[in-house]
């Protein structure tokens, strides 16, 4: 039994960026274990991802290749996982919390009698255990917790680990895995995706995200919220309420079970900063909250505050922006 | 046969007590609330009831019948019975001292034994996970347990000749799949709000006594049910950020102060 394997799961034009995190996460694991930091690939065709794996910090690549896993569909991937894990008997395996990742994460760990961290932020390896830290209680508390049984598994929360610097020519070991994939034994059949295109700015990928919550009272200032985020070449997003209201889609919602964002600039507008909302904000750098309450929890988190009447703050505010802007 | 539906739910602390008011009981690695705020029944599994309710609604009250799960060492009885309120059937309750502190793969085991027991059952809906732990494992375990398929993390679900039809949510987007019954859904709050109890379905859920199972009821003994995810600590993060407060002579002199407060710190 060998090995710290990252499930690397592919986005885009390549490696999703959790991929690279988990090798990132996965790294300093490998060295206290003494055992090579390993990726898994489970793409219809892997190509350059392998290399890309190994430019990340991964030293051997596995890669199984099949029609069926061209989409994040959880069960095959799921197989072709298990299948892989039990032929290369690694000590931990990582992946992401992402829709694939959570959802094969704790079957896999079921199927080989483990337990496992879900949504963890820091992992070490002590005394032969797995140590992980993970936020509970909706962000208002951490949890430090142990698995002694390998292989360890853990799904890790995007964002909380800086991928390494890629380098430019890696040596790495690439081998590819026969995975079985039976149709008949899948019994979740896709019908229809349904793709919400995203406009302007990906409000994970933005540099600023202008923000709005309850406090806002209706779905018509998000135009004021929109018209400040496009000066600062930025996104808008909102609380969970906001979308359960119905105000704006899901897409836009920001915390626990919305999105993780990572802008250098947040600026939360009558959002009065539940924990489960300050969890998908939690690496913000700077947080900037208007809100008539002083006592609301996002000022505890913030580091400019104007306690006001957002009605009033944000016009002035906006305004005074587009001057210094000049635009 | 009616179609039969299984919702777990599990009583948690009020995720709306404000994080001041909370404490850690160090030596339990419990979270506790302050004496006058309730518990509240899990909010995701309350969109998991509503989802049964709306099934219920679409095919007829005599065609479908909901039985609430539950598992704990102890519960406020007028808290757990809100589902019954709701209009759920049965109300079920693995009420045991050896399922205090379970963690989610023995607290799945236990939810698997107590379903076996009641027959076949043909879909079961969970809460994508519930707002103490935030782990989101029971179901996908609880599925294992009971070999059954598995779709995480839904908005709609629908019931259509023997399948269910449901609306997966993915960050961008969604997607519709269908699986035969038996199967396993968990709902998310995209799903929409959970309906109010009426003031009927309170009436008869004070009727109605929940159905008390002991582990060993089950067949399982509590020396068993080890956790696979041992608990060395909780704690409360220290915060140590101090919000400047952007002063002014009324709100839009602040709002023009941030601008140029923000400007001086190169933030824009």
């Amino acid at each position: 039994m060998a090995g710290v394997l990252v499930f690397a799961e592919v986005g885009e034009g390549g490696l999703a960026p959790i991929a690279k995190e988990l090798l990132a996460a996965g790294r300093p694991l490998a060295q206290a274990l003494g055992e090579p930091l390993v990726a898994f690939i489970a793409a219809e065709k892997a190509g350059p991802l392998a290399q890309e794996a190994g430019a990340f910090g991964a030293q051997q690549v596995y890669v199984a290749e099949h029609a069926f896993l061209k989409d994040a569909h959880p069960d095959y991937h799921l197989l072709a996982l298990e299948q892989a894990v039990k032929r290369i008997t690694p000590s931990a395996v990582l992946l992401g919390k992402t829709p694939l990742g959570v959802t094969v994460g704790p079957r896999l760990a079921f199927r080989l009698g483990v337990g496992v961290a879900q949504d963890v932020v820091s992992l070490k390896v002590e005394g032969g255990a797995l140590i992980a830290e993970r936020p509970v209680y909706g962000g208002n508390a951490m949890a430090r917790v142990a698995l002694r049984q390998k292989p360890f598994v853990a799904t890790v929360r995007p964002k909380a680990f800086e991928p390494l610097a890629p380098q430019a020519n890696p040596s790495v070991a690439v081998q590819s895995i026969p995975v079985s994939l039976d149709a008949s034994s899948v019994k979740v059949k896709v019908l229809e995706r349904k793709k919400v295109e995203a406009t302007g700015i990906r409000l994970e990928d933005a540099r600023v995200v202008v923000a709005g919550g309850r406090g806002l009272g209706g779905p018509e200032p998000f135009q004021q919220l929109e018209e400040l985020a496009r000066l600062l070449g930025g996104a808008v997003g909102a609380s969970r309420a906001v979308c359960d209201a119905g105000w704006l889609p899901y897409q836009y919602q920001i915390g626990l079970t919305g999105k993780t964002i990572t802008a250098d600039l947040y600026i939360a507008v009558a959002i009065s900063g539940a924990s489960q909302h300050m969890a998908g904000i939690s690496t913000v750098k700077n947080i900037v909250a208007i809100n008539k309450d002083g006592d609301a929890p996002i000022f505890q988190e913030a580091r400019f505050g104007v306690v006001g009447d957002w009605k009033k703050v944000l016009p002035a505010f906006i305004d005074e922006v587009r001057k210094l802007l000049q635009r | 046969m009616p179609l039969t539906i299984v919702v777990t739910a599990k009583q948690v602390l009020d995720p709306e007590t404000p994080a001041s008011a909370l404490q850690i009981d160090t030596a339990r690695k419990r979270m506790v609330a302050p004496p006058n705020v309730p518990p509240v029944v899990n909010g995701f599994d309350e969109n998991a009831v509503e989802a049964a309710l709306r099934i219920k609604d679409a095919l007829g009250a005599p065609n479908v019948k909901i039985t609430v799960l539950s598992v704990g060492k102890s519960f406020a009885l007028d808290v757990i019975k809100k589902p019954l309120s709701m209009g759920a059937d049965d109300l079920v309750l693995v009420q045991d001292d050896g399922c205090d502190g379970l963690d989610a793969f023995q607290t799945a085991r236990v939810l698997a034994a107590a379903i076996k027991q009641m027959g076949p059952v043909d879909l079961v809906l969970c809460g994508r996970q519930a707002s103490d732990w935030d782990q989101a494992q029971v179901p996908l375990a609880l599925a294992e347990f009971l070999g059954l398929p598995c779709v995480h993390i839904t908005k709609k679900v629908e019931v259509k000749d023997k399948t269910v039809v449901v609306e997966r949510v993915l960050p961008d987007g969604t997607e519709v799949v269908q699986v035969p019954l038996p199967a396993l859904i968990t709902v998310s709050n995209e799903l929409g709000q959970p309906r109010y109890p009426t003031l009927r379905g309170i009436m008869a859920s004070t009727r109605k006594q929940p159905i008390i199972r002991k582990l060993s009821d089950l067949g399982l003994n509590p020396a068993d049910l080890k956790p696979k995810v041992e608990l060395l600590d909780l704690y409360i993060p220290v915060r140590q950020k101090k919000c400047e407060f952007i002063s002014g002579d009324n709100d839009e002199e602040k709002g023009r102060n941030l601008a140029r407060r923000l400007r001086e710190a190169k933030l824009i």
